[in-house]
């Protein structure tokens, strides 16, 4: 029979330890927080950095144990695990694998409605002006169908896309045909109102596999008010439409975004409520797109924003109490910054990477043709903007729109990890790089930090979430887990219109 | 259960593999049997068959005459079974059993060899080579289960040590059996060089699971409980290059007084290092083997660690990984971990006690190992039946 040996033949005996990269934040008082670059963090007591960054941490130590763990530090006893970190962060930035998956193509901007935050309709029923013409959606597809990855999601959004209902008929025809030639996978989804989803519309949904996205921004008085339309019956509509569209295509396919307007601030009850009526089991407190809203009060939109955190927060709280009662209801931004923390994956949401998903994640082809990084980014070029107008379909090829000059500028400010402010932000992991949002907003692509609108609401919403975390309430984390794990309509919001 | 006997070898040159019948069989079928004789018989009766086992001695018949290996004055016979598949020992004159047809718990025994030698080890390792020996035991038992039963095992020891006896050996368990699930205990050490990883992957044989341990998610931790610097870092980097081939794992923790301070750490490791694993096992101590001479080491009552295990168990459900709970009676988990224990102990050495017998949950029950005859809580008990489901909400 062989020797036993004791625990302290195991330890190499060296003194002292390196530190791998993380990132620290004071929590509260008596908390810090501690973040390494695949996101894995320490809720620490206070003076633990100081502690590590002077090599005082007592080796053998609980707290010693954990962070080496956790692989905030690492010994001679843990070198050779570098290899698996390594593979986490890979695992972290996998959504990069593949280039831009989601591809919207803006098939109208005609539409009946007449919305407040929404810069890009028009009313006309000129059929040639702002429609996609058969040539531009041909060569918008043979573009898409260059990018490597194998999962494709084509998205038709307006406008009201379904006044080109033609228009997408013709394009999802072609683009399945191209689809089984190029051996990709495809997704459709059509992002409408619902006015115009006639039985025969849904019925051709439902037979070529098509889901739908529509807009509900609360109860009547306030969805109506919020999306005027000419009868001011688009809140029946929406309703009509939802219950015909789950008859026809099934519940699991219909998915309902809404959006924040100043007017709805004070309703984030009333709002989760009428997700509940309407039987949705999440939602999305869609913080406030900064066009037209943002830009036109720049120095209001700290004050602003506190205003949509408080919203947030309320509409939180409320859903969190909702969970606590058996009640089924997620918000979905919680969902996907939880994941990025309580996690080793990434998420597939475009507005909240590093790099950014900007051009990266997603393009936007325009009914004439150009091609944007982002949905923002088109909404900036009907404000007489076109920086991120990154070329034509009609006239550039794929090489010159993915490595213009345009995607250029963009990218070269697509990093938080290199942007000043975010490089030493421990919330850094679980947040994301906006270039188009500062631009637009401070007429810079890098952008002020301290006075950054995106930047304060990421950091509150983050704080607010890891406060929750630090609770170490298990009801609660079950009840995180089970919004993380379920996958339901999340690959529908890989990028939420802005307008539908 | 009784697995091995012993006699006295006469003409038994090398090991002999081969399948039981206690009644005897016609001549043209008895190349692969092993004849357990128990009354005397004529070498016509004898002749033809793999070999013969008898308690007799040979002065009481006229045995010796037959012309086949055989065992005689064996110590015990009544487990043999028709059908069992049996190997008869050259020089130690023993008769272990290595196959029951009847069985869920059957396992391909490799080598006694170890590159561990974990502090609870319930299969001691011995450092000669036995490799060669047991392959070929094995080799001619995959032959004649093939095309295999549902379920098989490989254990040890170690069985990477074999190396490319060990891919010699998954090559025929996939081509002879390949329905068969396979299970294979290793420590999952040398699959850190990608080399060794890419040659035993690439038999692929998509039945197999792997069953790796990891006692901490601290280093030094493991290292102490396997006896061996570095192990940690290897097998983990070992499960890396695994997971690379998409190979299925099962990681397997020992719950006693050195991994349950750490557990719940341990497991939020796992998920955020080894997300990719199929199943996590936390297992009851075996009270055999190394464990009752560490036994001040290791042993801890299970009543004291189920805070540990609870939020253990809590950590990898809630992130969606299957867990299970191995080897620990109902009495001695909090209700709340019901519905994570298995029944896992092989038959061959599951026990219930006395007090079992009168035990309102004892079908549920994974009840304990044999050998907790000789350590074992104090706590256990007898539970009351299941209340029945109320009829009003």
């Amino acid at each position: 029979m062989r020797q036993f040996y004791t625990i302290e033949t195991y330890q190499s005996g060296k003194a002292g330890h390196a530190l791998l990269p993380f990132r620290f934040l004071r929590l509260d008082h008596d908390r810090e927080l501690l973040v390494t670059d695949v996101g894995e963090y320490a809720i620490v007591p206070t003076g633990t950095t100081d502690t590590l960054v002077h090599n005082r941490l007592e080796p053998g130590s609980t707290l010693y144990k954990t962070l080496k763990s956790k692989q905030v530090i690492y010994d001679t006893d843990s070198a050779l695990l570098l290899d698996v970190l390594a593979t986490k962060y890979r695992t972290k930035k996998s959504f990069l694998n593949g280039f831009a998956k989601l591809h919207i193509f803006v098939v109208t901007l005609r539409c009946d409605h007449s919305c407040h935050y929404c810069q890009v309709s028009r009313q006309t029923a000129d059929r040639t002006l702002y429609d996609m013409s058969p040539e531009i959606a041909e060569r918008a597809l043979q573009l898409m169908m260059r990018v490597p990855a194998k999962d494709l999601t084509l998205e038709f959004q307006g406008g009201e896309p379904l006044l080109a209902f033609e228009t997408i008929k013709y394009t999802v025809a072609r683009a399945k045909e191209l689809a089984a030639q190029h051996d990709k996978n495809l997704q459709i989804v059509i992002c409408p109102n619902l006015a115009f989803a006639s039985h025969d519309v849904l019925a051709y949904c439902r037979d070529e596999n098509i889901k739908l996205s529509t807009s509900l921004d609360g109860p009547a008085f306030l969805h109506n008010a919020n999306r005027p339309r000419p009868g001011n019956n688009s809140y029946e509509l929406t309703i009509e439409g939802i219950n015909r569209a789950r008859e026809v295509i099934g519940s699991q396919n219909v998915a309902a975004v809404m959006t924040t307007t100043r007017r709805s601030l004070d309703y984030p009850i009333e709002i989760i409520d009428e997700y509940r009526r309407q039987e949705f089991h999440s939602i999305f407190l869609r913080p406030i797109s900064p066009y037209g809203f943002a830009v036109k009060s720049k120095h209001r939109t700290g004050y602003e924003m506190a205003r949509f955190l408080d919203f947030y927060k309320k509409g939180l709280a409320y859903i969190l109490d909702l969970n606590r009662q058996g009640v089924n209801m997620q918000e979905v931004y919680a969902k996907i910054i939880l994941t990025k923390i309580l996690t080793p994956y990434p998420t597939g949401y475009v507005d909240l990477q590093s790099p950014t998903g900007s051009g990266t994640g997603v393009l936007v082809y325009n009914y004439n043709g150009a091609v944007y990084a982002s949905d923002e980014s088109r909404m900036l070029a009907e404000m007489n903007d076109e920086s991120f107008r990154l070329g034509n379909v009609m006239t550039d090829d794929y090489r010159t729109i993915l490595t213009g000059t345009a995607m250029q500028r963009l990218l070269s400010a697509s990093c938080n990890e290199a942007l000043p402010g975010c490089a030493d932000c421990a919330l850094q992991p679980y947040c994301g790089a906006d270039p188009v949002f500062h631009h637009a907003t401070q007429g810079d692509l890098f952008g002020h930090r301290p006075t950054s609108g995106f930047c304060f609401k990421n950091m509150e919403i983050i704080k607010h979430l890891f406060r929750f975390i630090a609770e170490d309430d298990r009801d609660l984390l079950r009840t995180f887990f089970t919004w993380i794990r379920d996958q339901g309509h999340t690959d529908m919001l890989a990028e939420v219109p802005t307008c539908a | 259960m009784r697995l091995t006997t012993a006699g006295i070898p006469v003409g038994v040159t090398s090991p002999v593999v081969g399948r039981i019948t206690r009644l005897g069989v016609a001549e043209e079928e008895r190349r692969e049997r092993i004849y357990v004789v128990t009354q005397p018989a004529t070498s016509e009766e004898l002749s033809g068959y793999r070999a013969v086992l008898t308690p007799l001695k040979p002065t009481e018949t006229s045995l010796s005459d037959a012309l086949v290996p055989m065992i005689h004055s064996l110590r015990d016979n009544d487990h043999l079974r028709d059908n069992d598949i049996v190997a008869i020992q050259p020089t130690s004159s023993f008769v272990r059993t290595i196959y029951r047809p009847d069985s869920s718990h059957n396992s391909l025994f490799v080598t006694e060899r170890c590159s561990s030698n974990c502090l609870m080890c319930s299969q001691p390792p011995k450092d000669r080579d036995d490799t060669d020996h047991f392959l070929a035991i094995n080799l001619e038992l995959l032959r004649l289960i093939a095309p295999g039963p549902e379920y098989l095992g490989i254990t040890g020891g170690e069985p990477t040590l074999l190396g490319a006896k060990l891919l010699t050996l998954l090559t025929r368990l996939k081509d002879d059996c390949p329905d068969t699930r396979v299970h294979m205990l290793t420590n999952g050490r040398l699959f850190a060089w990608p080399a060794f990883t890419r040659s035993f992957c690439e038999v692929h044989n998509p039945n197999l699971v792997l069953g790796i341990p990891l006692y901490a998610d601290d280093p030094i931790i493991h290292d102490y409980v396997v006896q061996a610097k570095h192990a940690f870092d290897q097998t983990v980097l070992g499960l890396h290059q695994l997971a690379r081939w998409g190979q299925p794992i099962e990681i397997r923790v020992v719950l006693h007084k050195i991994s349950v301070p750490r557990l719940p750490q341990l497991a939020e490791y796992i998920y955020r290092n080894l997300p990719f694993v199929t199943h996590v096992a936390l297992m009851g101590l075996e009270p055999t083997g190394y464990t009752p001479r560490n036994k001040e080491k290791l042993w801890i009552d299970p009543t004291e660690y189920q805070g540990e295990l609870e939020q253990a168990v809590e950590t990898l459900s809630v992130r969606g990984m299957n867990v299970s709970l191995y080897n620990l009676p109902f009495c001695l988990l909090r209700p709340s971990l019901w519905k994570f224990a298995r029944k896992s102990i092989s038959d061959w050495k599951n026990v219930f006690f006395q007090e079992c017998e009168r035990c309102g949950v004892l079908e549920q029950c994974g009840g304990l190992f044999q050998s907790a005859e000789r350590l074992h809580s104090p706590h256990i008990k007898a539970l009351p039946p299941p209340a029945p489901p109320s009829l009003v909400a």
